[in-house]
């Protein structure tokens, strides 16, 4: 016995130790793996001895080499020897080696059980500690269950060293047998309140983790970790409470409104940027956290402070030298952008600056973040920008991310921010340029889509894409460039289709004929030939006009010449299309030969307009009798079956398909949600081609159109290939046509305000330039999907710039009807009817006691049978008002507009509740038929008390008045006197006697209540002109003197004139 | 929480690997050899998070060596790269100017210190004195 002892310590004398075996491997540069693979064996030999000291060195070893990559789960049993050595030394070694190599599923792990017991229970506190790290790496749900008594005892253990173990692997042993969750939680709950910081934080660790997948739960520990966040001093474990609260307080939006100040404070004093971070990021990300939106959202109000606090830190961040908060305050601004874009956007400056940035990955954070910024304002300053990036950016990667960044940024929302579609197929054909882009495609389909959808762009796009024709060999010139060859693609397409616009088609179709094409990709080709055919077609219509036949002979001889290279091409569709055309143009010859026209019937074959698909086209096709779309075609298969079949990695996030009679109710919510889905996609792609009847008529008649500036562009200005930006001349072009847009506002604004400062109007500051306030050079030809009529009536009218909506008078013209109240004091809710005997002319005013209701009807522009009526909801009384439903009888003439699927006598629900003493205001569209008579509808508004939590019912009426259907319009004199001549006006004439006021004051007072404008003052006479909804002119010519007005009046229709003039008198009559 | 550390050298081998997310051996080189691409290609101006694949990483360079450090998407960047730093201090004290021979040779001991450090992924002490206090029973242990 005593020798063996002997004969193994001497044996480890030749042994090698980790030491020897690294240095091993570092001389060993050049045949490393068998170096290796003969320590191994020597390893194999020494786990084979008794000694205990031999095999912990040998396991040692082990651990390093499985660092390595080397796999040494063969040794498994020989870690487990080592792990239950009695000497502490060793016994580590085996729990290091454990926690390296053991997984779930090694099979050795079952024999640990009573060992690792053993050890938890060991009186040395290393014992307990290097088992309970050890067993945080590989405990099994089976080690779990056994444990988990022997470690929630451990949570109470006097030394905080084990403590703060036990209580940090309680997690893991949660997450592999989460039975133990509910007996420990008490405990874990005690542990934040334990006087050692280092399991404190364990424990705030450990519930962080627990309420980031549920935070419902751990709500009631709010109060708990409020008193650690005011009290802690360790910024991680900081850190960690914001990150929990952040999962606690969309549950419970109170707990945001108490956050504010030691979070602001915390922001305020902390010289820890991590944990500055962490506050910043935390209080906006989890806003916005689904699943609560509508709370969220609430605590998005509540925090009102922060906002600009925080983006003012961020600002700080962003402005540092270090790169890493550099980085991270991109990061939580592009999160705070979601919320509040306003607030980011002030600091556009500062993020287009890291454009500059060196480092990669700051620029692309930035980048992200201009595409969340850009407006119609900026845009052609930010892409300018880009546009300089992208001539500076060395990498093709990062050029090619500015690349898409750039048309993401322009195409976004259906191009909503683009105010001139020439500067943005300017900066297209710039991007052409790019060298060895893969991006051409994305270009390519930009050109397209720009030019289907923007009818007013074609011109200029054509003889743009004209120049790309000719200038093809810049592009195909090297085969890096081939990724940038699918622009011809589109060039070709666009030029062939709307070859009408072109200057010299002659020219073009030469170009698009030239031998090198042969050598572009087959569809490209493809492409060519079928748009050189329409490009012909157009040609020979141009020269058959002419006397000399000579010229359409030589054009279909040129065709004849060039086609058959084509038609000897290896690709297919090219041959195809090239054979057929080819023979086609030969037919035409032999016609020409004979001196037959035959242009009209060749541009026949290319004849109709691309016309765009309204969304829901489909469903007018009425379904074949006998078609029934839901039933199977063929028997689903069995359902073990198709499980077995579908993989699970790729499938998993799928429904699981169930049989069919469970399909049904599972289809009703699907389907409405992939509908929702599919909206919304459409909504995104810009390729979608939407359109409403409705919206082309928009366009087209939209009133006041000849006085929306269009830049005059000299379309003959060549595309310079190489050399200055042309897109630059936009920006400037751009800037100068807002000017004059908005000196024009100017005037009329002047004009306004005097008009307001006489009448009672509110005062309404216009401030800079706002968003909605530039209206685009060319209109996109394209409606989002129907939205609901509010929203999209709104929007709308926002383009309109109809401000008149804001100047609702705020007139309080009290009906009290005091019925009064029992003896408490309180104010009853009243039921009441009142109606106004005369209605006022613009504005219609109600007050009840609990609630007033001041509304104001505007005509649509858009729409000539749609009247927007704005209501004013104040709360009078002391209690919360909810569940508000607006209703109103419709008549024949009248309706009101109630979202799809709600019967006709249904109420709208007013999308907000009243607090007491608060006023709010919404929005209700009409459709009328006829306007030339005033009306008056009658309507409920039915609400809930809070406290009483009684439905109450008022009633009302709506006066439509013949005033409201009127547009403040303004025109021009001669305009006017066209007008006026052109005879086909009614006369009518009206005299108000003992008006005393100013001239300007009634001028200001018609202007006000009827929607008129001034066309001309001379003196004490004035001219004044008003457009109705549906288009009629109305024209008054007034006349003071003395005390006596004139008001002669004409207009297109009688009965309207009429009522207006009444209207008028009733106005004055009132003063 | 933390997925995984490493250290690594220039050459991209390693020199410390520990894991608190299981994963299988052999992806394990995988992983490795494309993470510290992803970090060593990366300049010295150039900020040290990387968003890498679901997850985030957070490196340090300290002379030839890089800490490297995998976290999931909810943690803070910032407390992990003090961490980082927080480590090698301790690694400085207890080997008094720490050179990567240092932890090449001695990496039972960096393991200890780091799983004082950090425990399943979750942040544990940062205690420099505590932290060392069972590296240094430890030693007297062995002397003794």
């Amino acid at each position: 016995m005593a020798l063996k002892i002997v004969k193994g310590s001497i044996d480890r004398m030749f042994d090698k130790n980790l030491q020897d075996l690294v240095r091993g491997i570092r001389n060993h540069k050049e045949d490393e793996a068998k170096y290796i693979s003969t320590c191994i064996d020597e390893i194999k030999q020494e786990l084979k001895q008794d000694n205990i000291a031999v095999k912990a060195n040998a396991v040692c070893k082990l651990t390093y080499l499985q660092m390595l990559g080397y796999d040494v789960s063969w040794a498994a049993f020989n870690i487990v020897e080592v792990m239950s050595s009695s000497k502490f030394t060793y016994k580590r070694i085996g729990y290091l080696a454990a926690s390296q190599c053991f997984h779930e599923s090694t099979d050795v792990i079952m024999l640990t059980t009573n060992q690792i017991r053993k050890d938890l229970s060991s009186p040395n506190q290393y014992d307990t500690g290097v088992a309970l790290t050890g067993l945080s790496c590989f405990v099994t749900p089976d080690l779990a269950r056994d444990l988990a008594n022997d470690i929630m005892t451990l949570m109470s253990h006097t030394k905080p060293y084990i403590r703060k173990k036990a209580v940090l692997i309680m997690y893991k042993v949660f997450l592999k047998y989460p039975e133990s969750l509910r007996p420990a939680f008490p405990r874990l709950k005690e542990k934040l309140e334990d006087p050692d910081p280092g399991v404190q934080s364990a424990a705030v660790n450990v519930i962080c983790e627990l309420a980031r997948r549920n935070p419902k739960n751990y709500l009631s520990l709010a109060p708990l970790f409020f008193k650690l966040m005011t009290s802690s001093t360790n910024n991680w474990v900081l850190i960690k409470i914001i990150k929990l609260f952040g999962a606690l307080t969309p549950l419970e939006p109170r707990l945001g409104k108490k956050l504010i100040e030691p979070l602001t404070n915390l922001i305020h004093s902390t010289s820890a940027m991590s944990l500055l971070y962490e506050c910043v990021n935390t209080v906006y990300i989890d806003v916005n956290t689904p699943p609560l939106p509508s709370l969220s959202l609430s605590l998005c109000l509540y925090l009102s402070l922060p906002p600009q606090l925080c983006v003012q830190k961020l600002r700080i961040l962003i402005e540092d030298s270090d790169q890493n908060l550099k980085y991270l305050g991109l990061l939580a601004m592009s999160k705070i952008l979601k919320t509040h874009p306003k607030s980011v956007q002030s600091h556009k400056d500062l993020i287009l600056q890291c454009l500059d940035d060196k480092d990669e990955s700051i620029r692309l954070r930035a980048l992200d973040l201009l595409y969340g910024m850009v407006s119609k304002k900026n845009l052609m300053e930010i892409v300018k920008k880009l546009m300089l990036h992208v001539d500076k950016a060395e990498g093709t990667t990062y050029r090619d991310e500015l690349l898409t960044k750039i048309i993401d940024i322009c195409s976004q929302s259906n191009y909503q921010y683009i105010t001139n579609f020439e500067w943005y197929i300017s900066i297209l054909v710039e991007l052409t340029r790019l060298e060895g882009t893969r991006h051409g495609h994305l270009i390519a389909s930009q050109m397209l889509d720009v030019a289907i959808r923007v009818k007013a762009i074609r011109g200029f796009a054509v003889a743009q894409m004209a120049t790309l024709l000719d200038n093809a060999h810049l592009l195909t010139g090297n085969m890096q460039r081939m990724g940038i060859c699918e622009v011809l693609y589109a060039a070709a397409w666009i030029c062939g289709e709307f070859s009408e616009h072109l200057e010299n088609p002659m020219q073009t179709l030469e170009a698009m004929l030239r031998p090198k094409v042969a050598t572009l990709p087959g569809h490209i080709q493809a492409v060519y030939v079928q748009n050189a055919a329409k490009l012909f077609a157009t040609v020979l219509k141009s020269q058959e006009g002419n006397t000399d036949s000579t010229a359409a002979q030589e054009t279909s001889q040129l065709m004849i010449d060039r086609l058959p290279l084509f038609v000897q091409s290896a690709n297919l569709e090219v041959q195809e299309r090239a054979s057929c055309i080819l023979q086609l143009v030969k037919y035409i010859q032999k016609l020409q030969q004979k001196d037959v026209e035959v242009a009209e019937e060749v541009s026949a074959l290319f004849a109709g307009e691309l016309n765009p698909v309204a969304p829901k086209a489909q469903k007018k096709v009425p379904v074949p009798e006998g078609l029934d779309l839901d039933s199977w075609i063929n028997e689903p298969p069995s359902e073990s079956e198709s499980e077995d079949e579908q993989p699970k990695a790729i499938f998993a996030k799928e429904e699981p398909k169930h049989s069919r009679p469970r399909r049904e109710e599972v289809d009703e919510k699907e389907l409405a949600k992939r509908r929702e889905a599919r909206k919304q996609e459409q909504a995104n792609n810009p390729f979608y081609i939407k359109a409403s009847p409705s919206s082309q008529k928009v366009y087209q008649e939209a009133p006041g159109v000849e006085h929306i500036p269009v830049v005059q562009i000299d379309l003959s200005v060549p595309l310079k290939v190489p050399g200055l930006p042309m897109s630059d001349q936009y920006v400037k072009l751009e800037e100068e046509r807002r000017q004059k847009e908005r000196a024009e506002k100017k005037k009329k604004e002047k004009k306004k305000r005097k008009e307001k400062r006489s009448g009672r109007g509110k005062k309404h500051d216009s401030g800079p330039e706002s968003e909605e306030d530039i209206t685009p050079a060319h209109q996109v030809d394209i409606v989002t999907e129907e939205m609901p009529e509010k929203s999209s009536k709104h929007k709308k009218k926002k383009q309109k710039k109809e401000k008149e909506e804001k100047e609702k008078k705020k007139k309080k013209k009290h009906h009290h009807h005091h019925h009064h109240s029992d003896g408490g004091g309180e104010e009853a809710v009243q039921n009441g009817t009142v109606e106004e005997e005369e209605p006022l002319p613009v504005s219609v005013f109600f007050c009840f006691l609990p609630l007033t209701k001041v509304y104001d009807i505007q005509g649509n522009l858009q729409d000539g049978s749609q009247v927007v009526v704005s209501v004013i909801f104040e709360n009078k009384c002391d209690s919360f008002l909810k569940s508000m439903e607006f209703n109103v009888l419709d008549s024949l003439n009248s309706k009101l507009q109630r979202p799809e699927g709600s019967g006709p006598h249904d109420g709208l629900t007013v999308p907000f509740q009243l607090p007491p003493g608060v006023s709010n205001e919404a929005r209700f569209v009409f459709t009328v038929q006829s306007i030339i008579m005033p009306q008056k509808l009658k309507g409920t508004l039915t609400f809930i008390v809070k406290d009483s939590s009684t439905h109450e019912k008022l009633d009302f009426k709506l006066h439509f008045t013949c005033t409201s259907y009127l547009i403040t319009t303004p025109c021009y004199s001669d305009a006017f006197a066209k007008l006026l001549e052109s005879g086909d006006l009614k006369c009518s004439s009206v005299r108000l006697e003992g008006v005393n006021m100013p001239f300007h004051h009634l001028l200001a007072r018609i202007c006000f209540h009827h929607h008129f404008s001034v066309v001309e003052r001379i003196d004490s006479c004035a001219s004044m002109y008003s457009r109705s909804i549906q288009g009629h002119h109305v024209c008054l010519l007034v006349k003071v003197s003395a005390q006596t007005v004139s008001i002669d009046a004409k207009c297109d229709e009688p009965t309207l004139l009429g009522n207006v003039l009444d209207e008028i008198k009733q106005t004055f009559s009132q003063c | 929480m933390i997925k995984f550390m490493l250290m690594v050298n220039r050459q991209g081998q390693t020199r410390l690997s520990r894991y608190y997310t299981p994963v299988e051996l052999s992806r394990r080189a995988v992983l490795e050899a494309d993470v510290v691409r992803c970090c060593l290609t990366r300049k010295k101006d150039q900020c040290s998070f990387v968003e890498y694949k679901d997850f985030k990483l957070i490196y340090r360079q300290y002379a030839a060596l890089y800490i490297v450090v995998g976290v999931t998407d909810s943690e803070n960047e910032l407390s992990v790269y003090e961490l980082v730093h927080n480590f090698v201090e301790v690694l400085d004290k207890y080997f008094s100017r720490v050179v990567s021979l240092d932890i090449m040779f001695n990496l039972d001991r960096v393991h200890i210190i780091l799983d004082e450090m950090i425990q399943n992924g979750h942040i544990v002490e940062t205690n420099k004195s505590r932290v060392l206090a069972p590296l240094t029973a430890l030693d007297k242990m062995a002397d003794s």
